[in-house]
């Protein structure tokens, strides 16, 4: 009882985050119309969501695919409001919170005309959740907390857990959770590698590689009345001068992901009340990651110096004029029930709101650890937007506080191993996630022998016992007590921090309506709500 | 004739197994792999298993020397391998680009020679006067302009002219569509490129056809044809632009081959899927097979274009002869 109301309670939530609406839409969606948009990105590298990490395969797959469950597309920018896609109901777990039941949608059908059923959501989810050797699913460490994925009927999916926990709903909720044909998936696992054939609101219509998808409506979708568009196509198109001229020139309508300060400023004064632009808080942002076994960096006081000296709450705001950030919180997304409050945060390093009392201390550590000159080469990807701005603002911070620092900008391959292989000393990273997901988000901040891919080289036990005590914790109270704990040892310890949130900038012509803007850019691309008011 | 064509043909395999053994060493130097890139570079977190999973599948688990010998075996039988980034043939891949690259290059060159030539021409005739002048001026700046920036200049121009004139921005196509299927939209969507690149390398060969000009002119037998009272015009035709064609067809046939696979920030600016931005994605992604390939593709071009130019040669001077 207990459970089902705290479950209630958080589904119910519905805490938006910080996002500017679109437009009053009072109008009735119009069908018809062609919606053509660009994809930030080159093609992706296989056409499997289950497999794949990047959003160039999502912008260009989505669309043809169904998932379970998904973030509510006529709310996205809330973290915890979640609908069914093709169940009929969202459960009420039974079994203690231990059991979801969900009934599967009668009369879906596959794009090739064959019926959808509760055995292929299994089959499906059985692939992600617990891939068979030789398959490759990118996200299954979240459904670590799932014993078992089951189809006893037609209609039927259950989904047993081997402990309660928050996070289960958010991950069941992954956009990438495309449900595949069972027949497929049992004659050869990776058939969806290189096929599309889902039962989303659109069929495929042609995929010319390195070049476009185009896609064309079912009229078999199962949500009354959508998709409104005949149809889409979306162009690879991974230069930002090419998306902006093509929004102008109306040669596309959008694209999905975001554009800089810059961009949207020139759009606004080149098509003035012909462009929208939605924006949101992105659950993306930079980690500042010394290395803890690279001297001085394995001293505390010397990592805190670091950042003590980062003036987070104005840098932020001069940076979200030329950059796309502009958020500043700390290891969970900002808006979200977990997350700290602006009290909460100016208690911990890095976010004090006096800053020069900041720096003060920050010498007075530099100094007391013997590191008054300090000199070092931060690790930087070559990424304009916003790593490279992020990170020449953190030299000029570290500047104010003696210490000399430079950046060594290298593209994404070397930029990885680099920090894989420990060869750096402090490095700037990315840390990007899809649906809010808090509870499962800050697992990357654990120690590596946990969370093998945090490069930070540290070990300590006391954030692995306080996760573990998160993990399981369905009391939203005692869950966001556990977490400042955690947030405050990854500080106390200066593991790394938190150096801005990004903020999603989304122009786009203001004949597409429907659509909202989420803190993913991999959230809302099945495209089924969009119609256009031309 | 024809064993020299042979022994040339032949010619080409030694130093492809060269170029593709360079290639090889060479992208393995660089740190990173395609594995990690591909589940790392969105910035959220990847499992190594995952890591570990993909390497097995690519074979990047196995000893470097077994690589090579597979890799090279793989050469020999005309066995290409796969895309390590996307799993499809490396036929496919560039198969898929060829088209607009070969498009691009074709028509690139045929600008850049409608150009050059005539006003290389003029600019010897006209030697010294203003006509000269801004003849070279002309090709000073396509050589020192940046192709990238004349590109998205170019689109620029033609957003704003049309907004001005039009009311409404235009701007070519940013999808390519073949020729055969749609030649207005086609043509309309890589006139720009091929002006850009057309412009860019007139410059050069404007510049050679010049001075190759200049110096047949002054060649006796230019001298005997007008003291015989030849015509102006025949004697620049028939006689002084043939001789004059040597260099320049060199460079035409450099130039050509350097198009097909080098226009890498023209396929960006303009949103052409070709075999230039092809070859970028691949060294990005550390996609060896892929890279490999296309240095191969690469090398043939540049190797058999020399060969066409070097019989061209033969059919413009009948004193050249391959024995």
């Amino acid at each position: 009882m207990m459970r089902k109301a705290l479950f209630a309670a958080a589904m119910g939530l519905g805490l938006s985050v910080a996002a500017t609406p679109p437009p009053a839409q009072a109008q009735t969606p119009k069908r018809g119309g062609h919606l053509t948009y660009m994809i930030p990105a080159d093609g992706g590298p296989s056409l499997d969501g289950h497999r794949e990490t990047t959003y160039a395969v999502l912008h260009a797959t989505a669309p043809f695919y169904s998932t379970l469950v998904r973030v509510n597309p006529d709310n996205p920018s809330s973290t915890t409001d979640f609908t069914c896609d093709l169940c009929t109901e969202m459960p009420t777990p039974t079994d203690n919170g231990l059991t979801y039941t969900f009934k599967i949608r009668k009369g879906v059908k596959f794009h090739d005309g064959e019926p959808l059923t509760a055995h292929d959501v299994a089959a499906s989810w059985n692939k992600i959740v617990n891939p068979p050797k030789g398959v490759a699913s990118a996200r299954y460490a979240n459904f670590k907390m799932v014993e078992s994925v089951s189809a006893p009927d037609d209609e039927t999916v259950v989904f047993k857990l081997k402990f309660v926990t928050l996070s289960f709903m958010p991950a069941l909720a992954d956009p990438y959770g495309y449900i595949y044909s069972k027949k497929r998936l049992d004659q050869d696992m990776h058939w969806y590698e290189k096929n599309i054939l889902g039962s989303g609101p659109f069929k495929l219509d042609t995929f010319t590689i390195g070049q476009s998808v185009k896609g064309v409506r079912n009229p078999d979708f199962y949500h009354p009345g959508q998709p409104y568009l005949d149809g889409f196509t979306a162009i690879f198109a991974p230069k930002q001068s090419v998306r902006v001229e093509a929004i102008r020139a109306d040669r596309a309508a959008l694209e999905f992901r975001s554009m800089p300060p810059a961009a949207i400023e020139q759009l606004k004064k080149e098509l003035g009340d012909e462009i929208t632009v939605q924006s949101s808080d992105w659950n993306c942002g930079n980690v500042l990651t010394p290395n803890h076994k690279a001297k001085p960096f394995d001293d505390v006081r010397v990592r805190k110096a670091l950042f003590l000296a980062i003036d987070q709450w104005k840098g932020a705001q001069a940076l979200s004029r030329i950059a796309i950030v502009k958020t500043v919180g700390s290891i969970v997304f900002p808006g979200s029930p977990l997350a700290a409050t602006k009290e909460e945060l100016e208690q911990l390093a890095g976010y004090w709101p006096d800053i020069e009392k900041s720096r003060a201390e920050a010498r007075r550590l530099l100094k007391e650890a013997g590191q008054e000159n300090l000199t070092f080469e931060m690790l930087n990807r070559n990424v304009d937007q916003p790593y490279l701005i992020v990170g020449t603002w953190l030299l000029d911070e570290w500047r104010k506080v003696g210490i000399k620092a430079t950046q060594k900008v290298v593209p994404t391959g070397p930029w990885l191993d680099s920090m894989r292989s420990g060869n750096f000393t402090v490095a700037l990273e990315a840390n990007c996630q899809n649906v809010v997901n808090p509870i499962a988000d800050v697992g990357r901040w654990l120690p590596y022998d946990v969370e093998q891919e945090n490069f930070g080289g540290f070990l300590d036990p006391t954030m692995v016992e306080i996760y573990n005590r998160m993990l399981p914790e369905t009391d939203m109270a005692k869950a966001r007590a556990l977490m400042r704990q955690f947030e405050k040892r990854i500080n106390d310890e200066a593991h790394q921090l938190m150096v801005t949130f990004w903020y999603r900038q989304v122009p786009m012509r203001s004949y597409v309506k429907g659509w909202k803007v989420s803190p993913s850019h991999y959230l809302n691309q099945t495209l089924a709500n969009i119609w256009l008011d031309k | 004739m024809y064993m020299y064509v042979l022994k040339r043909v032949l010619l080409v395999i030694p130093t492809l197994v060269g170029a593709a053994a360079l290639v090889f060493l060479l992208m393995r130097l660089i740190p990173g792999d395609v594995c990690v890139i591909r589940l790392g570079s969105s910035g959220g977190t990847f499992d190594p298993k995952a890591v570990a999973l993909c390497h097995e599948e690519l074979g990047l688990n196995r000893p470097i020397i077994i690589q090579f010998f597979e890799f090279m075996w793989g050469f020999m039988t005309f066995n290409f391998g796969t895309s390590m980034w996307s799993a499809k043939p490396v036929t496919t891949e560039i198969w898929a680009r060829l088209p607009v690259s070969l498009e691009i290059a074709i028509l690139g060159t045929v600008v850049a020679n409608l150009i050059a030539i005539p006003l290389g021409v003029i600019s010897a005739l006209r030697q010294n006067s203003w006509l000269d002048l801004f003849v070279r001026v002309f090709a000073i700046g396509g050589i020192a302009t940046p192709s990238f920036w004349l590109g998205i200049i170019s689109i620029l121009i033609v957003l704003d002219v049309t907004s001005a004139v039009f009311g409404k921005a235009w701007m070519p196509p940013i999808d390519y569509v073949p020729l055969w299927e749609d030649p207005i939209r086609n043509l309309s969507m890589v006139i720009l490129p091929a002006l850009t690149i057309g412009y860019r390398y007139s410059a050069i060969t404007m510049r050679m056809t010049r001075s190759a000009m200049l110096e047949v002119l002054r060649e006796d037998y230019i001298r005997t044809a007008r003291a015989k009272g030849l015509v102006h015009r025949l004697i620049i035709n028939r006689h002084a632009l043939k001789n004059a064609m040597l260099p320049v067809v060199t460079l035409i046939g450099i130039e050509f081959a350097f198009l097909m696979g080098g226009l890498v920030v023209t396929e960006q600016v303009f949103n052409l899927n070709g075999v230039g931005r092809l070859f970028v994605q691949a060294v990005q992604n550390q996609d060896y097979t892929l890279t490999q390939a296309l240095v191969m593709l690469t090398v043939a071009v540049f190797v058999f274009t020399n060969l066409i130019v070097d019989l061209l040669y033969a059919w413009l001077d009948p004193r050249i002869r391959y024995s």
